[in-house]
Formats: C-alpha cells, sequence, structure tokens
C-alpha cells in the first residue's frame, strides 16, 4: 500500500501539478496585453517601473521558478489589482466557506445518490426503480442555477419556511446544499444502480443466495463493496464539479465564498489571483484522485495487486 | 461511393428503427427540433429586437404583445429568450464541432498507430485530465478579450478528453479486423485508412457520444454567463437571464422562470435522446444500463 502511495504520488501527482503550473503560468505571461492595462493609457515608465516592482521585466524561467518557489512556501504572488493585497490572503480569507459548502453537498450527494441507487437495484424495473431514477434524471436535467431559484422561491419567499440568504446558522446550509448536492447525487445514484445490478449477477451473490443469506444482507455485506466501485470513481469528478459548482450556488443564495474573489478576479483580469486559483483547485483534484485510488485499492485487492506490480515493474 | 454495401445501410436502417420506436427519444428529438427551430426562426419573425428597450413599459406581466412579459428595461422577455437559445445551441454545437475534431483525430491517431505514441499521448490525456478545467477556461477568458467565439474555441478545447479517449478504445478494437488489415494489405496509406475505412465504423459511438457532450457544453455556456464572464449584455443568453430573473425574483418571478424552463426542458430533451441512440446503436448494452 506505501509503495502504492508512493508510486501515485512521485508520478501521477506531482507531474500532473508540475504540468498544470507551467501550462498555466505560460498561458498568463504570454497573453498579449499588459495585465496592467487599462482604459487609461499608462506612461511608459511607470509600466516599467510596475514591471520590474513586480519582477516581470525578468527572463521568463526565471519568474516561472521563483513563481514556482513562492508558491511552495505559500506565497501566490501578488494581487495586481489590489495594489498591497497578496493572493494568499485574499484566497484564504473565502476559502473555508466555499470548502464547506462542498463537504456538505459532497455528503448529501454520496447518502441520497447510494439510498436511490440501492433501492432502484433491490427490483429492477419496479417502482422503487422508476421513482429513484426519475429524480435523478430530473436532478440530472435541472442544473443549480435553475434549481438554487426555484427552491429560493417556493421554500424561503412563498412558504418561508427556510431562510435563503447568507451563512450564519445552520439553517442558512439547507438550500444551497441540496441545490448544489442534486446533480450529483443524481449521477450517483445511477452509478450506484448500475454497480449493484451489475454485482448482483456475479457468481459469489448466487453462492450465498444458494446458501440462504438473506436478500437484505447480501445486498450490505457482499454486493455493495464491488456496486460502489464506480460510485467512488466517480468522486474524484464530483468533488472538482461541486468546487466550481459552488460560485453559482454561492451567488444565488448570497454565500461569501470563493467563487465572488474569481469572477471578480476575471472581470478585473486580476492574473495572479486566477492562477492562484487553478493552481489550488488542480491540488485539489490531485489530492482527491488519489483519495479515489486509495479507495478503491482497498474496495478491490485486484487493483491493489497489478498496482503493485506496476510499481515494482516500473520503480 | 461502392464500398458501402447493402450491409451497412441495412444495419443503419436498423438502428434508426429501434430510435423511432423508443417513444421519450422520438419526444426528446422533436422536442429539440422544436426548440432549436423556435430559435433559429423566432426572433426574425417577433416584432421586437433582444435589445429594444421600452422604459414605460418594463417588468410587464405575460400579455397579448409581449407573450413573456417584458424585463426590467423593458425589453421583450420572449425574444430574448429565442436569441438567447440561438447563442446556447451555437455554442454548443461550435464547441462539441471542435471536441469532435480534435478528440477524434487524436484519439483515433493514438488507438491505430499504438505502441509507444499511444502510451505517450495517453498520458498527456491522463495528465490534462486531471486539470481543474472549469478554471482553465476562465483563465483563457480572463487572459483574452471576451468574446464568444473565444469562448466555444476555449470550451472545445478542453472538452475533448474523453472523446479522444473513447475513439481510442474502439480503434484498437478495430485495428485487428481483417478489413483493415486489407486495406493494408492492398497498400493504403495508414492515414487513408485510419479516416476512411476505421472512423466511419466508430461513427455509432462517436454520435452517441455527443449527444452526451452538447448538454455538457450547453451548462458551461450557461455557468459562464450566469457568473457574467459568457455573453456580455445587451446580449442574451440563457444563463445570463436567468441570472437577471434571480434579481427580480420576488417582484416579477416569471423572468427567472421562462429562462429556466427553456434551458431544463433542451437538456431534458437531449437526455432522452441520447438515452435512446445508445439503446438503438449498441442493443447489447442496453439491457440494465439507464
Amino acid at each position: 500500500m506505501i509503495r502504492f502511495l508512493f508510486h501515485r504520488l512521485v508520478f501521477q501527482a506531482l507531474p500532473t501539478l508540475f504540468v498544470l503550473a507551467a501550462l498555466s503560468f505560460l498561458l498568463v505571461r504570454l497573453a498579449p496585453g499588459s495585465p496592467f492595462a487599462s482604459e487609461r493609457e499608462l506612461p511608459p515608465q511607470t509600466l516599467e517601473a510596475l514591471n520590474r516592482a513586480y519582477g516581470l521585466d525578468q527572463p521568463m524561467p526565471v519568474q516561472f521558478f521563483r513563481y514556482i518557489g513562492g508558491v511552495l512556501r505559500g506565497d501566490f504572488g501578488p494581487s495586481l489589482r489590489m495594489p498591497g493585497r497578496t493572493v494568499s490572503e485574499l484566497i484564504l480569507a473565502k476559502l473555508p466557506v466555499s470548502l464547506e459548502l462542498g463537504f456538505w453537498s459532497l455528503l448529501y450527494a454520496i447518502f441520497v445518490g447510494l439510498t436511490l441507487g440501492i433501492l432502484a437495484a433491490v427490483k429492477p424495473n419496479g417502482f422503487g426503480d422508476y421513482s429513484a431514477m426519475t429524480l435523478a434524471l430530473l436532478g440530472i436535467c435541472i442544473p443549480a442555477m435553475v434549481m438554487g431559484p426555484v427552491l429560493a422561491l417556493v421554500f424561503g419567499l412563498w412558504l418561508d419556511w427556510l431562510p435563503v440568504m447568507g451563512w450564519h446558522t445552520p439553517a442558512d446550509r439547507i438550500l444551497p446544499v441540496i441545490t448544489l448536492g442534486s446533480t450529483y447525487a443524481s449521477y450517483i445514484a445511477r452509478l450506484a444502480r448500475g454497480g449493484m445490478l451489475e454485482e448482483l449477477t456475479r457468481d459469489y451473490i448466487r453462492t450465498a443466495r444458494s446458501k440462504g443469506l438473506t436478500e437484505a444482507g447480501i445486498l450490505v455485506k457482499n454486493a455493495l463493496r464491488g456496486g460502489v466501485q464506480p460510485v467512488v470513481s466517480f468522486l474524484g469528478p464530483a468533488a472538482a464539479g461541486l468546487l466550481t459548482g459552488a460560485f453559482v450556488v454561492e451567488q444565488i443564495f448570497f454565500i461569501p465564498g470563493l467563487g465572488e474573489t474569481i469572477v471578480n478576479a476575471a472581470l478585473n483580469r486580476d492574473q495572479f489571483v486566477i492562477l492562484g486559483c487553478v493552481l489550488l483547485f488542480g491540488a485539489f483534484m490531485v489530492f482527491f484522485n488519489t483519495l479515489v485510488d486509495v479507495g478503491l485499492a482497498l474496495l478491490n485487492p485486484k487493483i491493489r495487486m497489478t498496482a503493485g506490480r506496476k510499481a515494482k515493474h516500473e520503480g | 461511393m461502392k464500398g458501402r454495401g447493402p450491409e451497412s445501410f441495412s444495419l443503419r436502417r436498423d438502428a434508426w428503427n429501434r430510435l423511432i420506436r423508443n417513444r421519450m427519444a422520438v419526444a426528446g428529438l422533436l422536442l429539440l427540433l422544436l426548440m432549436a427551430g423556435a430559435c433559429v426562426i423566432g426572433p426574425w419573425i417577433s416584432p421586437y429586437t433582444y435589445y429594444e428597450q421600452d422604459l414605460f413599459n418594463t417588468n410587464a406581466p405575460p400579455d397579448r404583445a409581449h407573450w413573456l412579459g417584458t424585463d426590467e428595461l423593458g425589453r421583450d422577455l420572449l425574444t430574448r429568450i429565442l436569441v438567447g437559445g440561438r447563442i446556447s445551441f451555437a455554442v454548443a454545437l461550435a464547441a462539441t464541432l471542435v471536441s469532435l475534431v480534435i478528440g477524434v483525430t487524436y484519439g483515433g491517431i493514438s488507438g491505430y498507430v499504438g505502441g509507444k505514441t499511444d502510451a505517450v499521448m495517453m498520458r498527456i490525456v491522463d495528465v490534462l485530465y486531471a486539470l481543474p478545467f472549469t478554471l482553465f477556461v476562465i483563465l483563457l477568458i480572463t487572459l483574452f478579450e471576451r468574446n464568444i467565439l473565444l469562448l466555444f474555441v476555449a470550451i472545445g478545447a478542453v472538452e475533448w478528453l474523453t472523446m479522444a479517449r473513447i475513439v481510442r478504445g474502439q480503434v484498437m478494437g478495430l485495428r485487428r479486423q481483417e478489413f483493415i488489415e486489407a486495406c493494408q494489405v492492398l497498400g493504403y496509406s495508414q492515414a487513408r485508412t485510419l479516416f476512411k475505412h476505421v472512423l466511419p465504423n466508430v461513427l455509432g459511438t462517436i454520435l452517441v457520444y455527443v449527444t452526451l457532450t452538447i448538454p455538457g457544453v450547453m451548462l458551461l455556456e450557461a455557468f459562464l454567463s450566469f457568473l457574467g464572464l459568457g455573453v456580455q449584455p445587451p446580449m442574451s443568453s440563457w444563463g445570463s437571464l436567468i441570472k437577471e430573473g434571480v434579481a427580480l425574483m420576488e417582484d416579477a418571478p416569471g423572468q427567472m422562470l421562462a429562462p429556466s424552463i427553456a434551458l431544463s426542458l433542451t437538456l431534458f430533451a437531449l437526455n432522452f435522446l441520447g438515452d435512446g441512440l445508445r439503446d438503438a446503436l449498441d442493443p447489447r448494452r442496453s439491457e440494465g444500463a439507464k
């Protein structure tokens, strides 16, 4: 397992992050137009002084490695639009809120998705299956930007049951989490249903049935382990989607998260802020994908063995 | 072309028959055609434009003159939704086309050539897969002047990865078949074999995946426009219309609901059509997979 993890980190996680950093840094620095360009033409001396102050007059490789060196020490550079503020402090101020929203939404999606998926797989083409899959279809075809306002309108403004603004009390979390998590709950429900149905056709399940084990016991103790594997693989992309999807939900429910920072940076062309966010999200994704791989290896001894052999072979 | 025998024709007809027997798929197809048709033709026959303001008649409820009412600036909402639909469909088609061209070519070459080339090409895809690509699109928007053309090139340029993987898998399976070996024996060039003989056989799979890509691209465009990073006012798109509607939700919920319904209906239609196509083109997998 340790060898597997080591292999995964050295040969996949680090190169991915490096490529991401190099690619986005090059894009930012080679893009036409100075980061300081605005409606008002700046005199060339001012531009030169600005470039020197931010180290942008150095050769590209020097700039790049200086930037990477800074990132490794937790310094994502200065904001080019808000003098005196660093990208790190801009991000850190808002990140916890977005992470919390993403975390609850992921939990909600897993819980609801698995429940619906397993329910559907118990009796394929039965009433439970149709209801669960209809719900899943609704969740997929009604994106967060539609579901959020509709939920806010019905449960907030018309029925006045739940708050629709802010991020203070636990009740504030309910509608945003449902809005953000429902699409992913739907995908998880579909994947869980497919995975469970496939697992239930296997020989060992037939053996378990012939031994007279109860159907519920088989479902939870035997089939679930194999059946959730597609769901676990999906958690990597899901986590990434939740993080960016949160921007829309934050706007709808007036939640002070990272989305506003990123949108404003994009509108103001504050390049280092966006660059920092790209790297941060990339690191999250790599972290999550590694976690998912570990989870899959724990669930499935086959993966564990081939991964170990591959690691031995390559390393 | 002589090579296309009666066999492949009947296979295609077979798939078509399966598709039109699927009631949900047909409903999806009709709904999609209706939507697209209305968006293309509607703005021409509408007496209003998407930018014309009427400040004496703002936030009007639906009536004879304005079927869906007017917005905050007195612009006809129906016309704005139809024009926004044009944007959504155009972006979806263009970005899907870009991703199609890149993905099919890349995946085709990777799967057909195989060996070390394949390993390197797929490793690159693996690395790109792990990038936070929505943010990457936002980064691209930040760097260049915002315009719609750039938007869909950027989306298309990041959406080709899955297509490349799928095509590669299919091509690898076909590479060892007799009719491909026959092409090689006949001395056809690699490119001719790949594009004329291998890829046409992957068409079904590609078509299914295209119907899955289109809603994804549509949602991404709506996402960006909702955040104010997509189309710029006074131009409308479903994402920006929903955003404008949300601000007025309390007094005029219709302005939020109408574009929302348009977006969701289109997604429903594409979903049903996609499911139907998958079942029709790949009958083996239709059991259980839903």
